[in-house]
């Protein structure tokens, strides 16, 4: 009797065929979802996560906000980022006689010293993309950049100084907008 | 020279062609299904709809240098491919296309091809064999063990309508049959029909029944050692054969050339072209099976199925036999 069942059971499964079959047709007659690149690019690049890139200052917006506290550096756990601080300038002779006099009063003198970093060393080829440095940054100057198409021959072509790129983008970015949109990363 | 040599002669130059532009032609549609099926638009990028992409890729396996392994043997080897392909060129002689439309005029064609076809296994034995690797042999075993197995439904339910019609020639089968898709002998014999249908995609070694080649298991099977034409080869025979099990069907169940407003060879062309898709979709559509149910499928079901549907038909025709002499 249990063989009847089941018997009968596997005939009737073998409708399912007939509803694989109906699935495969749909999806054929369907539009294609494949965007012909070369040609045509995708538009929703907004959730993208690539490399780390500095943003750019209030007032300059090709001056990293960073202030080079180093605490992204301190959290990677990839070691991926070195931050190198600027040094102070060499005081001008009216400014050593100022410092020496506001020594002499007991005054703490006042550090001149730029706070956007020389150079933020990034290698991508260690990056793994965990955002820790972004959460870590107390002034909110890293970010992920939307920069799908990079590409490099070489493992050196994947370690960045971060302020060079986003000094680099001044000259690629049109004058209007200087945020870099989508459209013209695309191109690079 | 007699003329039957001349037509002989005709007939296969005109097959060798037909099997070259169908496998090209085969290749493209292959692919399109398949991207079309998962969404994607398939070869596009050489000539228009990416027509030209199969004879790109031919001419690069032409080209390709063809190497063997070591402690092969080499007589085998190369034997291999060219054993397959070859008596593919045969299967088609008898094949009526349009009344009186064929190469060989034999009265046993049905017979001829279901023997030549056979030898497609040896082929694929032979390739597996000889390569000296684990994953052809594997493949030759699998290719051996599930094509004794499905040639024995595919034979009964081919008898099954050689029983209605009283013959085993392929022109008399199909003039038997009427112009209406009710005068078919898929309506009279429809679980003939599926019978034949899924032991001919065992037969064929084509998706779900790919197990010779399966690629996720057995990297390629049976031709893993083979590059350029020796793969090739092996390539074309399969859809040549694929073309073959498809117009034995559309003559056996589909009646023939026959058909309403159209010429016959058009008809005979179209219906074979429809059960090629009709195969191709399957691919794409079932996956593959595992080796105990492919057997299973075809032990416990196929065959007591086809032996059922074979014995009630001798009934059925020996009765009618009666009913005509009674009246």
């Amino acid at each position: 009797m249990n063989a009847i069942k089941e018997a009968f059971k596997t005939v009737s499964d073998l409708w399912s065929l007939m509803v694989g079959l109906k699935v495969t047709g749909k999806y054929f007659l369907e539009p294609q979802r494949t965007v012909r690149y070369p040609w045509k690019a995708v538009a929703n690049l907004d959730t993208f996560k690539g490399h780390l890139e500095l943003v750019g200052g209030v007032k300059d917006i090709f001056t990293p906000r960073c202030i080079s506290c180093g605490m992204c550096a301190l959290a990677c756990p990839s070691n991926c980022i070195t931050v190198v601080k600027r040094k102070a300038p060499k005081p001008t002779p009216e400014e050593e006689k100022a410092l020496a006099e506001a020594k002499a009063k007991g005054e703490k003198p006042k550090d001149k010293t730029p706070k956007d970093p020389e150079r933020f060393l990034y290698d991508y080829s260690l990056c793994s993309l965990c955002g820790t440095c972004m959460e870590n940054c107390p002034v909110g100057a890293l970010r992920f950049s939307k920069n799908v198409y990079m590409a490099g021959y070489s493992r050196n072509d994947f370690q960045f100084d971060l302020v060079l790129k986003l000094r680099e983008s001044e000259a690629h970015a049109p004058k209007a907008e200087p945020a870099a949109p989508a459209a013209e990363t695309s191109e690079a | 020279m007699p003329a039957e040599l001349i037509r002989i002669l005709i007939g296969l130059v005109a097959v060798a062609v037909s099997v070259g532009l169908i496998g090209l032609v085969m290749v493209w549609v292959e692919r399109k299904v398949a991207g079309h099926v998962q969404r994607r638009p398939g070869p596009y990028e050489v000539g228009p709809y990416g027509l030209l992409q199969p004879l790109a890729d031919a001419l690069k396996l032409v080209g390709k240098q063809l190497f063997m392994p070591d402690n092969a043997d080499p007589i085998l080897f190369w034997l291999a491919p060219v054993l397959s392909f070859l008596p593919v060129l045969l299967l088609f002689l008898p094949l009526p296309l349009g009344d009186g439309l064929f190469t060989l005029d034999v009265n046993l064609g049905l017979l001829l091809i279901l023997a030549f076809s056979g030898l497609a296994v040896l082929s694929l034995l032979l390739g597996g064999w000889a390569s000296n690797n684990k994953y052809g042999l594997l493949g030759a075993a699998r290719a051996v063990a599930q094509s004794v197995a499905y040639e024995i439904p595919l034979l009964l339910s081919v008898l099954a309508v050689a029983f209605v019609s009283g013959s085993l020639d392929l022109a008399t089968v199909v003039k038997e049959q009427g112009t209406w898709p009710w005068n078919w002998n898929i309506m009279t014999q429809p679980l003939a029909f599926l019978i034949y249908i899924v032991s001919a995609l065992g037969e064929t070694n084509r998706a779900p029944f790919d197990l010779p080649e399966a690629e996720s298991e057995l990297t390629a099977g049976f031709h893993t050692e083979y590059s350029g034409m020796g793969f090739g080869l092996f390539f074309l025979a399969e859809y040549a054969n694929m073309v073959v099990v498809c117009s034995v069907a559309t003559v056996l169940f589909l009646g023939g050339w026959h058909g309403p407003v159209l010429p016959g060879p058009v008809w005979f062309v179209l219906k074979v072209s429809l059960l090629m898709l009709l195969l191709v979709f399957f691919r794409w559509t079932y996956p593959r099976v595992r080796f105990d149910q492919l057997l299973n499928i075809n032990w416990k079901w196929l065959m007591p199925l086809a032996v059922a549907n074979l014995m009630l038909t001798a009934f059925f025709v020996k009765l009618a036999q009666y009913a005509v002499v009674k009246m």
